[in-house]
């Protein structure tokens, strides 16, 4: 593609680095951002820049937040059960189901090695020693993706905790293999929720 | 299976072809270079969402292009494989786009002939594993889908031993893929120990109707996988771990290929390992044939160079047998030879490059 512009160059080049994004789209957008007021531009800049460089992650279930203490301490959750999750999207999805009102716990990835993921790039021993300090636990539910990293995952984590003492539960899996919990519709993923079975490897 | 029609978008050297088949014989005509086995190829590719010669897909694009496309209707349904440069293949089985790649293989069953198929007999073991893969994934979807969950998983339990170095190997995380690997293995070893026993009499027919000579061929599955593998796979861990991969499991099974009870490979004559070869692929195209109901697509790349007179002419007469094959694709750089072989066949349909 050529450009009548350099600036205009430049700014496909890094809008099309967004993921589904190509260059005509790219190209697109920045010629509609420009037929906009000049402060909407500016809005959407310093709205990534604050983003960038305010976004905190919770000290506890690593959720991403505005500060390092997010709304995991609130009273009224059921702080009995925590249920573990790849990432933030995975979190949204089933506080929307409106069926579960416990806590969560933010692993940021699956155990990968072949891409350099081992157990210590994802936030499994602060889940382990989120649990043991506190006695207030009774259930782990663990809502990884239906893959091969993210069964593995779960089987890491069931065998660190087998001496705790602790009930380690799955979401049931009336969700397609492969798809993704951030895709799996409100209802499908509700019912799985409240009808979670005891995990077992086999 | 029938394909009808073909159509190709920057495969290889075919920067828009489209063709037509007949539902018999077809036969590719062209020197050297003009694209029959691209296009045998590109029918490959529509079976198993990958190329036969093993090249990768961007290589399969023409030069200067961005995407390739393939687009095959056959009697009963339509495949469409689409891949551009740095995104992920498409497929599309009658516009529909399944939820794996792997959705397709087996819906039209098909077995290849190519020239240099000889170095099964000669290389390691892989080449006579993905032959016996291929004919288990054509009918068992299961088969196909545990061995590529232990692919996986082999592959993770590799770069952990890798990465790990030896020095402070994260043993849980191991037994993590050794628990989910060692049932993945007992499953496909013994489907493939199945799978010999069912298959060896399909072979030593094949062999039999291609040669008067009397010798009887044979397969050897070999395999660890077998009574109490799981505590010698367990105990082996830190052979692994110093090797830093796996040493044991399926895949190191192999099949030996046997005449008269002797390594063909170290005892056989030319002659007889490209007998063997040719008897193995249709004793191939027997056995899909039973186990799906179809009658599997037969391509045969450039074969009659590789034989002598007699053969060439056994095998010809062989194919032309309407109650065995439906449709077959023959490659042939000289022409006049293969309109001399198939003058006698009515349903001969001659495509020239
Ligand atoms: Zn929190």
């Amino acid at each position: 593609m050529e450009f009548p512009s350099q600036l205009v160059e430049r700014a496909v080049e890094e809008i099309s680095r967004l993921p589904g994004i190509g260059k005509k789209t790219a190209l697109r957008l920045a010629l509609h951002l420009l037929k906009q007021p000049e402060d909407a531009t500016f809005e959407l800049s310093s709205a990534l820049k604050e983003l960038r460089e305010n976004i905190k992650y919770c000290k506890t279930c690593h959720i991403i937040a505005d500060t390092e203490e997010c709304t995991c301490q609130n009273a009224y959750r059921d702080t009995s059960v925590i249920c573990v999750v790849e990432d933030t999207p995975d979190v949204l999805a089933i506080r929307n189901t409106g069926q579960y009102n416990g806590l969560f716990h933010v692993l940021g990835g699956r155990i990968s090695p072949m891409d350099g993921i081992g157990p210590e790039n994802v936030k499994i021993d602060s889940l382990i020693s989120r649990i043991k300090s506190d006695d207030q636990v009774k259930e782990v539910i663990l809502a990884l993706s239906a893959t091969m990293e993210g069964d593995t995952t779960s089987f890491y984590i069931t065998k660190l905790l087998k001496e705790s003492g602790i009930k380690v539960t799955t979401i049931a899996r009336g969700i397609p293999v492969g798809s993704e919990l951030e895709f799996a519709d409100e209802v499908t993923l509700g019912r799985s929720i409240t009808t979670r079975t005891l995990f077992s490897q086999d | 299976m029938i394909l009808k029609g073909l159509k190709l978008t920057s495969f290889k050297n075919h920067p828009e072809s489209s063709f037509e088949f007949g539902e018999r014989i077809n036969c590719v005509l062209g020197k050297n270079g003009v694209g029959k086995t691209n296009l045998l190829d590109a029918i490959y590719y529509l079976s198993f969402t990958k190329s036969a010669v093993g090249s990768q897909d961007r290589l399969a694009i023409t030069h200067d292009e961005r995407a390739f496309t393939l687009f095959g209707t056959y009697e009963e349904l339509t495949i469409a494989i689409q891949f551009e440069k740095g995104k992920v293949k498409t497929l599309k089985i009658d516009g529909q786009e399944p939820e794996r790649l792997s959705d397709v293989i087996g819906k039209v069953p098909l077995v290849i002939v190519l020239p240099d198929d000889t170095s099964m007999i000669k290389e390691g073991s892989e080449e006579r594993r993905k032959f016996f893969d291929g004919a288990l994934s054509q009918f068992d979807g299961e088969y196909l889908k545990s061995l590529l969950k232990y692919n996986k998983v082999l592959k993770q339990r590799n770069s952990l031993l890798k990465i790990e170095d030896g020095r402070s190997l994260n043993k849980k995380l191991l037994e993590t893929y050794d628990d989910q690997l060692i049932p993945l293995a007992v499953d496909i070893s013994n489907k493939r120990q199945e799978m010999k026993e069912v298959f060896l009499p399909f072979l030593q027919k094949n062999y039999a109707d291609l040669h008067e000579g009397g010798e009887v061929p044979g397969l050897n599955f070999k395999t660890h996988v077998t009574e109490g593998f799981e505590g010698r796979f367990k105990a082996n861990a830190q052979k692994d771990q110093i090797m830093q991969r796996t040493l044991m499991g399926s895949h190191k099974d192999d099949f030996e290929f046997l005449l008269d009870g002797e390594l063909i490979k170290k005892f056989g004559s030319q002659g007889q390992q490209k007998t063997f070869i040719i008897a193995l692929k249709l004793a191939l195209y027997d056995f899909l044939k039973e186990k799906t109901g179809k009658k599997p697509l037969l391509l045969l790349d450039d074969i009659f160079d590789k034989l002598d007179d007699s053969r060439i002419e056994l095998l010809v007469s062989l194919l032309l047998d309407h109650d065995r094959f439906q449709q077959i694709f023959i490659t042939d750089a000289r022409k006049d030879r293969s309109k001399v072989l198939f003058k006698k066949e009515k349903e001969v349909n001659f495509i020239e490059l």
